[in-house]
């Protein structure tokens, strides 16, 4: 038998089996009605949480990405003080980054397959159990329980089918998220640890900021030392001029400084 | 007659495109039994495509059965043996 053939019968007996069955066949389709709105607004939950996690991996991006271009500023002013060893490791963070980068993007772009076709899961199967409930009505008002069966069978294998496919659907996109929502898990710990530093932030720092900024206060000391001797000693005028025009690069600093002297 | 791809819904299929599916499906199986996932992956895809191309959608709100049920169309070799297996993928 063809493989399409044998799927089709072995999926269809599942489905029946998981039909509950009444005395009254007429009460079997308000039971298997009530199961569908069960499993209408589970596949409506199943479609917000992939959102969810979709929305995750999004904000994670971002994170990465703002930690990627911050990296990138780093390394271009180590290289303006000549500092080869700290660009290097600047731009060597950098590289790691983006690879974690295409990685969520790819799970980004897997999230929203899943969520586009949870949408329309969703939307079939609503479709049906309208269709479905009308039915119900029409065999209730119309038929005694002998007669009804038949009409019954129909409607229930259908939508029985449809519940199965759903069912299998939702499964396997929890199965698909509960994967990324790990690796998820694991990136927002580094980046809580700060081992992906969040350096913008102003107190802590990554030690490629305070490495640069040691060197930028003290080339400050220096030019300020070199200001002060040229102030007591006007024949080192040459020196405070070359002095001042380094003070000119850190502005902030240097008006701080001059409010306390 | 009215196939069913599993996650994507159901689609009317004229008699007349089948022998050409059954061929496909037969590949699909063959490369399911030697367990080869390449030729698998093609050999699904080839299956699904021909079916979205001679087939028109179903209408969403129709009660009726499949005739013929296929597999998702990012279904692994694994999820299609389970599909084959009578305690396999559909929850109850």
């Amino acid at each position: 038998m063809s493989l399409m053939k044998r799927i089709s019968l072995i999926f269809r007996s599942k489905a029946n089996k998981a039909i509950d069955r009444a005395e009254d066949p007429r009460e079997t389709l308000d039971y298997s009605y009530q199961r569908q709105l069960e499993l209408l607004s589970k596949v409506r939950r199943g479609v917000a949480d992939v959102a969810t996690s979709r929305k995750r991996v999004e904000l994670q991006v971002n994170q990465l990405e703002q930690q990627a271009s911050k990296l990138q500023g780093q390394a271009e002013k180590a290289i303006s003080v000549g500092r080869e060893d700290l660009a290097r490791e600047a731009l060597t963070r950098r590289s790691a980054l983006s690879g974690q980068i295409s990685d969520l993007r790819a799970q980004h772009a897997q999230l929203q397959g899943e969520e586009e076709k949870l949408t329309l899961a969703q939307q079939r199967l609503q479709a049906k159990v309208e269709s479905f409930r009308t039915r119900k009505e029409t065999i209730k008002a119309t038929y005694t329980a002998a007669e009804a069966q038949t009409r019954i069978n129909e409607a229930m294998s259908g939508i029985g089918e449809e519940m199965g496919d759903v069912g299998l659907a939702i499964q396997r996109a929890e199965d698909k998220t509960a994967n990324m929502q790990a690796r998820a898990g694991a990136i927002d710990e580094l980046i809580a640890s700060g081992a992906l530093d969040d350096a913008s932030s102003i107190n802590r720092g990554d030690d490629i900021s305070r490495e640069l900024e040691a060197m930028s206060s003290e080339s400050e000391v220096e030019n300020e030392l070199a200001r002060l001797r040229a102030k007591a000693n006007p024949q080192a005028i040459e020196a405070a001029d070359e002095g001042n025009g380094i003070l000119q690069a850190e502005p902030e600093k240097k008006a701080t400084e001059g409010g306390n002297s | 007659m009215i196939v069913r791809i599993l996650g994507e819904g159901q689609y009317d299929v004229s008699d007349e495109a089948l022998p050409r599916l059954n061929e496909l499906d037969a590949t699909v199986e063959q490369s399911v039994e030697s367990g080869d996932v390449g030729s698998f992956t093609s050999a699904l895809t080839a299956l699904l495509e021909g079916v979205r191309t001679v087939g028109v959608p179903h209408p969403d709100d129709s009660l009726d059965e499949s005739d013929l049920i296929l597999p998702p169309s990012d279904a692994t070799i694994d999820e299609v043996r389970e599909l084959l297996s009578d305690d396999g993928l559909i929850p109850g």
